[in-house]
Order: structure tokens, then C-alpha cells, then sequence
């Protein structure tokens, strides 16, 4: 089995760009991936994109030609789609591709295409995430899940609308310095509290932004890049994947997250490290409780015990396991069927040191991204580490 | 909206709710599961029963949902809830609780742990089918 590498990242700037195509989004990311890789176009075996819901922004399905034409490229293309884990699926089948020998250059990532529709569209469009027979038609929206998971866990376990806003500001802090992020302005804990409800217990500035946006990484063989000269100092050592029962109401626990749990297991035993090796993480913050399910997930935090992590500066950019320095979903953006892509291209960019937040975690050797779909019924882990 | 496509073993599963009569399938191992399935989601087995659904409810869970699709846009807000009826949870929308309208009025008539009856009445912005709890005679 082949070792697998990053060879380069590429990302738009996360925000609104109402009047932008989602080709031309795309293609904008994976010539930025190309000439950070230094990788030529016509290398690239394969194209594994994400989206989760073009099919409602742009009336475009069957995407991956698409894209493919739009990036320069030639190749089996294929569109992967499992909600916000869209990309993360996308990468995880670059990964396990070129570890089978199949291919040496994966361009994978993904795109999303939001701002377009008016917001109670978006709203919509983002609940068919969810079981529409027992969900939607019962009212379940995205941040009306979530926020019955919020309220379930501070019934099990305790903690309250302060300790989340302490992730909020959090993620806005580390967002200040990032140049493709939506939102680059600190949002006091106090300005959160006073937002006004979305489904509460979450509020306003609980919820990650309506984002358009794209992400493109290029995967190497670790033969590919030593043959061609690439520099791909980072490799993805571990991935694994995680899959529960759709609907939150079939859960085993309402305040639990279990499929990425074992997406978490199993990418830690791929890469052979464990929860305590992790310097850096970059995880799922669609809403601020989301954060505090995956730290516990990921065997940060005891069930229960993740709640204050932000609060008590554990995950802060100062502290002993600095997580979202990106910004995270809350304050980068969430262009849904790009997010998981992005999150390996921040994290890609910690390790290397060359991010705006790298000197927060100058000696990190260790990352982990966590790519969630819908309320988690569908979970994504890598495990990144410099090799080099 | 046009009139829905029919949903067979959900339409049904709906009607049997609305006259009082919901179910949930069970396999012989007791799991719960919602129609239409073929299969326990748990454990796999297809010898899978009606049993009625137990006469009240618990409230596991529930938000007061001010933002919402255009299908509940004369809805919000509304509290949003999942109750568990012996061996099956059920999503719905909790109604009786008005006129509180935020979580801490909400709050002071409605917890975790409440008694609820479970029934099918009209979404208030389309007319549409729509799984509502209410706070259980007597509580
Ligand atoms: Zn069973």
C-alpha cells in the first residue's frame, strides 16, 4: 500500500457571490490547488467532487463533467454527495484510491452554491438533509436539529447557552486572520447571547453563515511526488468513515454522535495514532453544540465533558489543542458540498506553516478533520501528519 | 404547493395516527421502528408486527423554532419536539404551550420529561398533515 500525499490546496474565498457560477467557483479553486501542487493538469487520474444540492441552486445535476471541463482536466469524474460530508467522502475515496494503486493524481473537493436562493429556500433546501417523511414534515429544520440535540445534551449533561458562545467567539477569533473566510471580525461572548433565536437554544451567532464557495486538494501517491519533485510535505495517514440511522429520533442517544465515533476509531487505527497524539484539529461547527459532539467524538472529551472545552481555553488558539483555527464552519463558512475539502486545505496549511494561525501550533506533527452529514447520521475522520 | 404524491405505509401509518390509532412495527426482539419497512433497522430481522403505540408520551427533547422553510412559514414559531412513545420516538410539533413564545416561557410549561398525547391536525401556513403533540389529560 502506497503512502498518500497533499501536494497542494486550493480554496475560494468563502462568502457571498450571489452572481458567480458554481463552475466558475470550482475552476477557481482547482487552479489555485494546481499551482500551489505544481502538479500539471494532465497528470490528474481521476476527479472526485462534492456537492450536496446544485441540483436545488443551479437546476445542475450530473456536476462531475461539469466540473471537470471547468478545472482543465480529462478523467473519470464523479460526484459524490452525503450532505455537509460531500467532500469529506470525496477525499476519503482519493485517499483509498491511490493507496489500491488505481491512480497517482486525485484532484478532489467540492462546491456549494447558497446565496443565489432566497433564505427560507436555503432553509428548505438544507432539510432535505434530514428524513423528510418523519423529520421535515414534522418540522425539523438544520438549526431545528441541532438544536434539539443542544437541548438534550444540556438535560444529560449540563453546561448552557454561555458555554457555546464561548465556541462562537472562539471561531470568529481564529477567523480574523484567515483571507478566504466569510466573516473576519471577533464576535464577543456577550454579542452572542443577545443574537436573536433561530431555533433555541441556538441563536444567531450559533449558526454557521449561508456560504458559497469551493475546494479543491490534489492527492499524491508518495511515489508520484518523489518521481516528480513534488513538495507534499503533509500525508494523510488515517481515514475512516461513520454511518448511523438517519432520522435523530432513531438515535441510541439523542446528545451523541456515534457514527462519528467510529469514523474516529477507524481513522485513528488506519493512521496508528490515537486522540492524545492530535496537536490540531479542524472540526464540523455547522452550529456551535455540533463542535462540543464532535471533541467527544474524536476522544478529546469524555462524553459529557466537552461542553466547556472552549470556555475553559482548552481548544482556544492558545491552548493545549487549538481547534477550528481556520474559523471553523461558524465564521470561515459552510459552503456545504465544499466543506470537507476545506478542511483538509486549512489543515494542510497548519502543518506546512504556512496559514495565518500556523505559529499557534508551531510544532504540531499531528492534525485530524471531522466532516459531518446532516445531524451526523453520516461522519467523516482523517488524520493528517507531517511526513517530511 | 400541489397536492402530495401518496407515500405507501406512511399515508397509512399517518391516517392510523389521526383516528387514534397509531403503531409502530416491532420486531420479536422489540425493536421499534417506523413504516414503510421491510426490515429492523437494528437487528435485521423481517418478522416485523403493528403494535399500538404506547397511550402517552415523553418528551425527550424540543426547540422553539423561530426560522423555518416556507412550508412553516406561518407556523413559526413553533416548538419542535421528540417524544418517546413506548418503542418508538416520534418528531412532532408541540402545541398547547402558547402563548409562550420563546424557550424560557416555553420552559416554565414544557421539560424534558413531560407526558404527551400524539395526533395529526393542520400545519397552520398550508392546511397540510402534521404530527402534533399535546400535554396529556390531567398533567
Ligand atoms: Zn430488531
Amino acid at each position: 500500500m502506497t503512502d498518500v500525499r497533499v501536494a497542494g490546496v486550493g480554496l475560494t474565498q468563502f462568502g457571498s457571490h450571489p452572481d458567480r457560477t458554481g463552475r466558475d467557483l470550482f475552476a477557481t479553486a482547482a487552479l489555485r490547488a494546481f499551482e500551489d501542487a505544481g502538479v500539471p493538469r494532465e497528470d490528474v487520474d481521476e476527479l472526485n467532487y462534492g456537492n450536496f444540492m446544485g441540483a436545488l441552486a443551479e437546476h445542475q445535476g450530473h456536476q462531475a463533467p461539469l466540473m471537470a471541463e471547468a478545472a482543465g482536466v480529462n478523467c473519470p469524474s464523479t460526484r459524490y454527495e452525503e450532505a455537509c460530508a460531500s467532500a469529506g467522502v470525496a477525499v476519503r475515496e482519493a485517499v483509498r484510491t491511490v493507496r489500491a494503486g488505481e491512480a497517482d493524481v486525485v484532484l478532489a473537493g467540492g462546491m456549494e452554491r447558497m446565496t443565489n436562493l432566497p433564505t427560507d429556500e436555503v432553509t428548505e433546501g438544507l432539510a432535505i438533509a434530514a428524513d423528510d417523511l418523519f423529520e421535515v414534515r414534522a418540522g425539523v429544520t438544520f438549526p431545528g436539529a441541532y438544536a434539539l440535540m443542544a437541548t438534550a445534551y444540556f438535560d444529560a449533561y449540563g453546561g448552557g447557552r454561555r458555554d457555546l458562545a464561548h465556541v462562537a467567539a472562539k471561531n470568529h477569533a481564529n477567523a480574523v486572520p484567515n483571507e478566504y473566510a466569510q466573516y473576519r471580525k471577533e464576535v464577543p461572548v456577550e454579542k452572542a447571547l443577545d443574537a436573536p433565536p433561530v431555533a433555541e437554544p441556538l441563536h444567531l451567532y450559533d449558526a454557521c453563515p449561508i456560504t458559497d464557495g469551493a475546494s479543491a486538494l490534489v492527492i499524491v501517491s508518495e511515489e508520484y511526488a518523489a518521481g516528480h519533485d513534488v513538495d507534499a510535505p503533509v500525508a494523510v495517514t488515517g481515514t475512516g468513515q461513520g454511518t448511523d440511522r438517519m432520522a435523530l429520533a432513531d438515535r441510541e442517544h439523542l446528545a451523541r454522535t456515534p457514527a462519528a465515533d467510529d469514523a474516529a476509531d477507524a481513522a485513528y487505527a488506519d493512521a496508528g495514532v490515537g486522540p492524545d497524539d492530535v496537536d490540531v484539529a479542524e472540526v464540523h461547527d455547522c452550529f456551535t453544540i455540533a463542535e462540543v459532539l464532535a471533541l467527544e467524538s474524536l476522544g478529546f472529551f469524555a462524553h459529557g465533558e466537552g461542553i466547556g472545552a472552549a470556555r475553559d481555553g482548552v481548544t482556544t488558539a492558545g491552548g493545549d489543542l487549538p481547534v477550528n483555527l481556520s474559523g471553523g464552519l461558524k465564521a470561515k463558512g459552510h459552503p456545504v458540498g465544499a466543506t470537507g475539502g476545506s478542511q483538509i486545505a486549512e489543515l494542510t496549511r497548519l502543518l506546512r506553516g504556512d496559514h495565518p494561525n500556523s505559529e499557534r501550533v508551531a510544532d504540531a506533527e499531528v492534525g485530524v478533520a471531522h466532516n459531518a452529514g446532516g445531524t451526523v447520521a453520516s461522519a467523516v475522520v482523517h488524520v493528517l501528519e507531517v511526513a517530511e | 404547493m400541489s397536492a402530495p404524491a401518496s407515500n405507501a405505509g406512511y399515508d397509512e401509518w399517518l391516517d392510523a395516527l389521526a383516528d387514534g390509532e397509531g403503531y409502530a412495527l416491532v420486531c420479536p426482539d422489540g425493536h421499534g421502528s417506523l413504516p414503510p419497512r421491510r426490515v429492523c433497522p437494528e437487528c435485521g430481522s423481517t418478522a416485523l408486527s403493528e403494535e399500538p403505540l404506547a397511550e402517552t408520551g415523553t418528551v425527550e427533547t424540543y426547540s422553539v423554532v423561530h426560522v423555518a422553510g416556507p412550508r412553516f412559514a406561518d407556523d413559526t414559531p413553533y416548538v419542535n419536539a421528540i417524544a418517546e412513545f413506548g418503542p418508538v420516538r416520534l418528531t412532532g410539533v408541540l402545541r398547547g404551550a402558547e402563548p409562550a413564545t420563546d424557550a424560557v416561557e416555553i420552559a416554565d410549561r414544557v421539560a424534558v420529561g413531560d407526558r404527551v398525547a400524539v395526533g395529526v391536525e393542520e400545519r397552520a401556513t398550508d392546511g397540510d398533515p402534521l404530527v402534533v403533540f399535546r400535554p396529556a389529560d390531567g398533567e
